[in-house]
């Protein structure tokens, strides 16, 4: 139960400022979720390099030296980057598993937040507001990006429970709704293979669309694939390493709305967060239709 | 030598008992579920399975009349301009006009003014009456929208936003068309006579994300002066209960599945839901949990019947309770002086639970005109107001036993628990002994 | 005429100054700027007054109103004048779901297009939609009337009782227990007359098609049960 907002940028001089649009949206759904707010950012990929967001209830403990003792594993590539209590760690792309599996052995504050070649995932208890200054959001430059400020219903309220939930590279998803099905869902995609961190019927739905992708579908097969399987409420914002993709359920109560230009494609869960948009006055706007899978990619748009 | 088998008396099936077997005959018969009121009839853990504990050596008790035993409750003291003062924690839950008669509304009113207490609307709108009957009234705000006007919504002390129902949750209503008098089907915009199908969700909201914008809309149509309640069904109690104080409720009405007045599918009263006796601690806990409790009041219904009943549901947590079906035994629903006609029915004073086909011979739960005569709503309002005085004076009688000054006193730890599943529920600990399932160091 | 900017005052004051307008006070017509997606924006109005909102609004604007006429210079958002009583709300730009749900009375006129559930639980309330609606409108819609320019989304009138539904473009499909029906004089007349109020003239009756309830539902059917 929460506010969803995404931003896909297809014009590139927007992109130093999709930290502050993006940011401004979320912020404008507060009302919509109180319990924790978390981003998702797709910067240009470095060739070679890899991103990984970490997360620590012990930052001043853990982050420090942490450069330092990803050093060996990481043939000497790791960088990390500290925002608060989450750090970005860039490594050689070749180290990327082998690094994140040392990660595990660090420290047991240590979380992986998600990893791929452009995102950087950002979540934590608290407004939309407090979250995104910790996190200095509004200096960062992007494509796309996708945020979601949480109202919980059944799962707990953690950082790990924040939205958004990255179970793939590159991949993420944001859920307003409510699904019926997720327990039996997870436990037969965990027999799988894939690893939960919660209990959140949302992180459910990522693995779903990330088992999916893993098994050859590109996003808009894996969302088609998600209507049959998928029970329940929700309104999805999906990111990939160059996509972004929507999707309601067939009943479609929960809110959604869209906006395009030459410049941008938007998501809200409400129109209030599309307003400070430039040029939304002339906008395309619509509400996306129940069953309907939408899919943008920035190869296809560049 | 030759044995003779001593005559053995045929054995039934406990699986396919009597009552089963003529449900299934029921069913092939008519090619319809069996719709009815009265809510769960099987045996459910309850609050019958709790023992208050007194006073004796370690507690002092307190003087029954001399020495007083406050009952009054607040509602609505979070955000709402003018809350509700009630003088006693037990107030009337929401039935219809149109489910009930005219008369039975307006004795209902009678009764709970009398008592200083509130009653409430149901999925068919104000009358008039209930509004001139009942000092303090709550008008229901429902899937169905019957009735709904904004004039009415100004003249109501309170709003109860209905999420679910005890007997239902999940669920929507069926008015048949039998009793769809002219005036009910006035009042809810549909020609006389058809079945009413009421939805199970609001028409325009879905999830306490939007509830909250729904309840501010409400909040600024009444110019915030009016408590704003949610009901929700004993289905998953925490989550429910936190997500409405999370949605801005003033107050939570939490009805366990026996909440009884609702008319629907036997096989949904039997089989959804949880027992009250389950609901209010996982409510109390949510509220502890965000820091809300006793600001944002919590009101537990569904089978309470007696003052014990209401001072337990209070040292569990509750702010108040409130009554349904209680209300209208003592209002003469089931009355043995009708046996005669019961059986006519094909039923039994008690056993009545046909509330929603309108051939009540009580007058209550009825349109026809010459039943509901029956009813008188002055007499009948007395009756209730006795009933309401009755139980809290034995739920006076209870606390100041357990040494308290007010009802609000009552703790859980005044509490233990007859069975098992009650400790386990309750979170009490078994009699004669400190613990309870689910509590560690056993 | 009293100018309320909400990018500067608050929601309360705007409402509390509608619900406060005497009977028979001259100063009637609001306008209202920067409404910038806010829900609830002018609900409860129960007099004669007329209030112009420049820009988009949020969920629930003009909630029922009651004699009111309520302009909104943009987009609506969910449950514009829901459970409207009477007097006019016009929508210049698009609406979102569940307009004028519950409605009974009024005019709702959505010069755009309509969402999922226009008109959902109708009973009374009139509404006019320019362009189009989305699925599941006027669901278990009781009285009154809704008119589509446009085309229609899927499950049109699903479990409908006896709202009319006039459509002058497709249907993509029809919901349960509706079905279509002969478009009579009567008909046509009612139509003129409701196309007249809501400001259409390029248009004429005879180019609806008229679709009501088939009235299975109103006593239950055993047989009727895949329905339910």
């Amino acid at each position: 139960m929460c506010g969803i907002v995404g931003l896909f940028l297809k014009d590139p001089t927007l992109e130093p400022q999709l930290g502050t649009l993006l940011a401004d949206m979320l912020v404008t759904m507060t009302d919509r979720g109180p319990d924790s707010a978390g981003l998702a950012i797709y910067g240009p990929p470095t060739p070679g390099l890899s991103k990984i967001t970490v997360q620590s209830a012990q930052a001043l403990v853990d982050f420090p030296t942490l450069e330092q003792r990803l050093a060996e594993v990481s043939g000497g590539s790791a960088r990390v980057a500290v925002k608060s209590s989450h750090a970005v760690i860039t490594v050689a792309s070749d180290r990327l598993e082998a690094t994140r599996a040392a990660l595990k052995g660090l420290s047991s504050d240590l979380r992986v937040m998600g990893a791929g070649e452009s995102v950087e995932i950002y979540k934590e208890v608290g407004l939309p507001k407090d979250v995104v200054e910790r996190f200095g959001i509004a200096g960062m430059s992007g494509t796309h990006g996708i945020g979601h400020t949480r109202m919980a219903t059944e799962s707990a309220v953690t950082t790990m429970g924040a939205h958004p939930f990255s179970t793939g590279a590159d991949q993420c998803l944001v859920h307003n709704g409510s699904l019926s099905n997720h327990n039996n869902l997870r436990r037969s995609l965990a027999r799988d293979g894939m690893a939960f961190e919660t209990q959140n019927d949302s992180e459910v739905a990522a693995a779903y669309l990330t088992t999916a992708m893993a098994r050859g579908r590109d996003l808009g097969a894996a969302l088609a694939g998600a209507l049959e399987d998928l029970d329940g409420f929700f309104t999805f914002v999906v990111g990939t390493k160059s996509g972004f993709g929507v999707l309601r359920d067939p009943i479609a109560c929960k809110p959604a709305i869209m906006a395009e230009t030459d410049r941008y494609v938007a998501f809200g869960s409400e129109y209030r967060a599309l307003v400070g948009l430039p040029g939304i006055e002339t906008a395309r706007v619509w509400e996306p239709e129940p069953a309907t899978v939408y899919f943008w990619d920035q190869r296809q748009a560049a | 030598m030759t044995y003779q088998n001593p005559p053995m008396p045929p054995r039934k099936s406990a699986t396919f008992d009597d009552h089963t077997m003529a449900e299934i005959r029921r069913a092939a018969a008519t090619g319809i579920y069996d719709i009815r009121g009265g809510g769960t009839k099987r045996k459910l853990p309850h609050l019958d399975d709790l023992l208050f504990l007194g006073a004796s050596m370690s507690r002092y008790p307190l003087e029954g009349y001399r020495e007083t035993c406050g009952t009054g409750v607040t509602l609505g003291t979070r955000f709402a301009k003018k809350p509700i003062a009630l003088k006693i924690p037990i107030t009337i839950a929401g039935m219809s006009f149109g489910s009930l008669s005219a008369n039975a509304k307006e004795a209902l009113g009678r009764g709970a003014s009398l008592a200083g207490t509130s009653t409430t609307t149901g999925d068919g709108g104000m009358t008039d009456e209930e509004r001139g009957h009942s000092e303090i009234l709550v008008y229901q705000y429902l899937p169905s929208r019957y009735g709904m006007n904004p004039r009415d919504l100004r003249r109501a002390d309170a709003i109860e936003v209905v999420v679910g129902q005890g007997a239902k949750p999940g669920g929507g209503g069926m008015l048949l068309g039998q009793k769809i008098s002219d005036r009910v089907a006035a009042m809810r915009d549909l020609p006389k006579g058809i079945d009413q199908r009421s939805a199970c969700r609001h028409p325009d909201w879905t999830g306490p994300d939007d509830l909250e914008i729904k309840i501010g809309e409400l909040r600024e149509i009444t110019d915030w002066e009016k408590p704003i309640y949610v009901k929700v069904g004993g289905a998953r109690p925490y989550y429910d209960t936190a997500l409405a104080a999370k949605a801005g409720a003033d107050v939570v009405v939490l009805d366990g599945m026996q909440g009884g007045t609702a008319a629907t599918q036997d096989v949904f009263i039997e089989h959804v839901g949880q027992p009250t006796l389950a609901c209010i601690r996982p409510a109390v806990q949510a509220l502890q949990d965000l820091g809300l409790h006793r600001s944002v009041q919590l009101v537990i219904s569904g089978g309470i019947r007696s003052g014990a009943d209401v001072a337990k549901a209070i040292a569990l947590g509750a702010d108040a309770v409130s009554i349904g079906t209680a209300a209208l035994v003592a209002i003469g629903d089931n009355d043995p002086a009708y046996e005669e006609e019961y059986r006519k029915l094909g039923s039994t004073a008690g056993a009545y639970d046909d509330w929603h086909e309108g051939r009540d011979p009580a007058g209550i739960t009825t349109q026809d005109p010459e039943l509901m005569a029956r009813l008188d709503p002055v007499r009948a309002g007395r009756r209730l107001a006795n009933y309401l005085k009755v139980m809290t004076l034995e739920a006076q009688t209870i606390a100041r036993a357990c040494g308290h000054n007010h009802l609000h006193n009552l703790e859980p730890e005044d509490l233990v628990a007859l069975t098992l599943e009650a400790a386990a529920m309750a979170r009490v600990p078994l009699a004669g002994t400190d613990w309870y399932p689910g509590k560690a160091g056993f | 005429m009293p100018v309320f900017d909400l990018a500067a005052t608050p929601l309360r004051a705007l409402n509390q100054a509608l619900h406060g307008v005497a009977p028979g006070a001259n100063d009637t017509a609001f306008e209202v700027l920067n409404p910038r997606g806010q829900h609830a924006v002018a609900v409860g109005i129960d007099g004669p007054v007329t209030v112009t909102v420049r820009g988009s609004v949020g969920y629930y604007c003009a909630g029922m109103n009651d004699g009111g006429t309520v302009t909104v210079q943009g987009s609506a958002g969910p449950g514009v004048a829901e459970n409207m009583m009477s007097g006019t709300v016009v929508i210049e730009g698009d609406a979102s779901q569940y307009a004028g749900a519950t409605g009974r009375g009024g005019l709702l006129v959505i010069k755009g297009n309509a969402a999922s559930r226009c008109g959902i639980s109708m009973k009374g309330i009139d509404i006019v939609v320019h362009g189009s609606i989305g699925h599941m409108s006027a669901f278990m819609g009781q009285t009154g009337s809704l008119v589509v320019l446009g085309d229609a989304g899927e499950a049109l009138g699903d479990s409908l009782y006896e709202a009319k539904l006039f459509v002058r473009g497709s249907v993509k499909s029809l919901g349960a227990d509706c079905i279509e029906k002969p478009m009579r004089a009567e008909h046509r007349e009612h139509l003129a007359v409701l196309l007249d109020r809501a400001g259409v003239t390029d248009v004429r009756p005879e180019e609806f098609r008229r679709y009501g309830s088939a009235r299975t539902l109103y006593s239950f059917n055993i047989d009727n049960a895949d329905a339910y």
